[in-house]
């Protein structure tokens, strides 16, 4: 073929180059996992008309049909189009926003993960940063999501409350409790919040909702789970309403953006100058909720 | 010395491993009738922080957990007809 292929720009649309001299992995834009059959049928169509009749499932819940020659590349994008299937990114920009299946699905879990996913992905993803930057939004403490692995990781919790009133003394949130959080005094339960890590196994656990629960949003900075591994940090406490949970996310990635050398991960950057910078823009964007 | 409630039927799932724990506590709540009482005997750790809360999620009623105070509990769940 005559014209220079701009790789590049291809990974931006998620085409992946190959070891195969004009083949590429083509990503698929999925958000929180999920897929309708319709799209699922589309994929499996083009699959078998382009590629070699097989799709592999990335480790961050995308879908990539490999084997897509680039002179097909437009075509397969167009029918794939028809059938309500978009392709994914890859590069210095704002990934595909994983999550579980969360609250809606999961008797484990605090919060709709899915719903936030959409969420998240409407405002960020394909934004062009300083390098790669991953969501990942988990329902609960069992972080099936893996929340810390991510530049920004989100994960339901709930703040607890003990209505003594409906408590019948049966023992069962003491034993449900990992944290060792919660002793039972006198038919009374106490809770240590120092201990309390929000995982709402007491309200999942008591059989007369005397533990109620308002769920929120734990949030963790600068994961990174590839050439270098870093557990993404809690700065805040947890954060009770989706509008400041936003204005913190919003906080945390314009400080990426406008703090990072180019091609740096975010990790990297608060390696470099410490988390003090992040810390004060994000506890600016959460406390402005409270005025 | 924890009371002890009255039951209509008992189980042990000390000798069960996730997830026949549950498994095995669940087949014996089908067997009773609506409103009749079972007494589970369980292990400290996984099935004493998770058993109770399955049975919440089916929709029984849980009565009481006893600390047999020696390393098993004794759960009782009033079985709730769906």
């Amino acid at each position: 073929m005559a014209e220079k292929i701009d790789y590049k720009a291809l990974k931006a649309g998620g085409f992946m180059s190959q070891k195969q001299k004009g083949y590429g992995s083509l990503r698929l834009a999925v958000v929180g996992g999920n897929l309708d059959a319709n799209a699922i049928k589309t994929v499996a169509e083009v699959a078998e008309k382009y590629g070699h009749g097989y799709i592999h499932m990335t480790s961050r819940q995308g879908i990539e049909i490999p084997f897509i020659h680039v002179n097909d590349l437009e075509k397969v994008k167009e029918e794939l189009k028809a059938g309500g299937v978009y392709t994914g990114v890859c590069g210095p920009r704002v990934r595909t926003i994983t999550a579980c299946q969360g609250s809606e699905i999961c008797p484990s879990g605090c919060i709709d993960t899915y719903t936030l996913a959409q969420e998240l992905n409407d405002r960020y993803f394909g934004r062009e940063l300083p390098h790669k930057f991953k969501f990942g939004v988990t329902g609960c403490q069992n972080n099936c999501l893996k929340a810390e692995e991510n530049d920004v990781g989100i994960k339901g919790g709930m703040t607890v409350e003990y209505k003594e009133e409906d408590c019948i003394s049966c023992g069962v949130c003491v034993k449900a409790c990992r944290e060792q959080a919660l002793t039972m005094k006198d038919g009374k339960v106490e809770i240590d919040t120092t201990k309390c890590n929000n995982c709402a196994r007491c309200v999942k656990s008591c059989p007369t909702d005397a533990w109620v629960g308002t769920p929120g949003y734990i949030v963790s900075f600068g994961g990174t789970f590839g050439n270098k591994i870093y557990k993404a940090e809690q700065l805040l406490p947890i954060i009770r309403d989706k509008e400041t949970l936003f204005r913190v996310t919003d906080a945390a990635i314009d400080y990426f953006e406008a703090n990072a050398k180019p091609s740096e991960r975010f990790r990297a950057t608060l390696t470099r100058l410490g988390d003090d910078g992040l810390r004060t823009a994000v506890e600016a964007a959460y406390q402005d909720s409270t005025k | 010395m924890s009371e002890v409630l009255e039951f209509d039927e008992q189980v042990d799932i000390t000798d069960k491993v996730c997830p026949l724990t549950f498994v095995t506590a669940k087949v014996a709540i089908e067997e009773l009738d609506d409103g009749q009482v079972l007494a589970i005997r369980m292990n400290d750790g996984e099935p004493v922080q998770n058993v109770p809360r399955s049975f919440k999620e089916d929709g029984h009623k849980i009565l009481k957990l006893n600390d047999n105070e020696d390393g098993t509990y004794t759960l009782f769940v009033r079985k709730v007809e769906e």
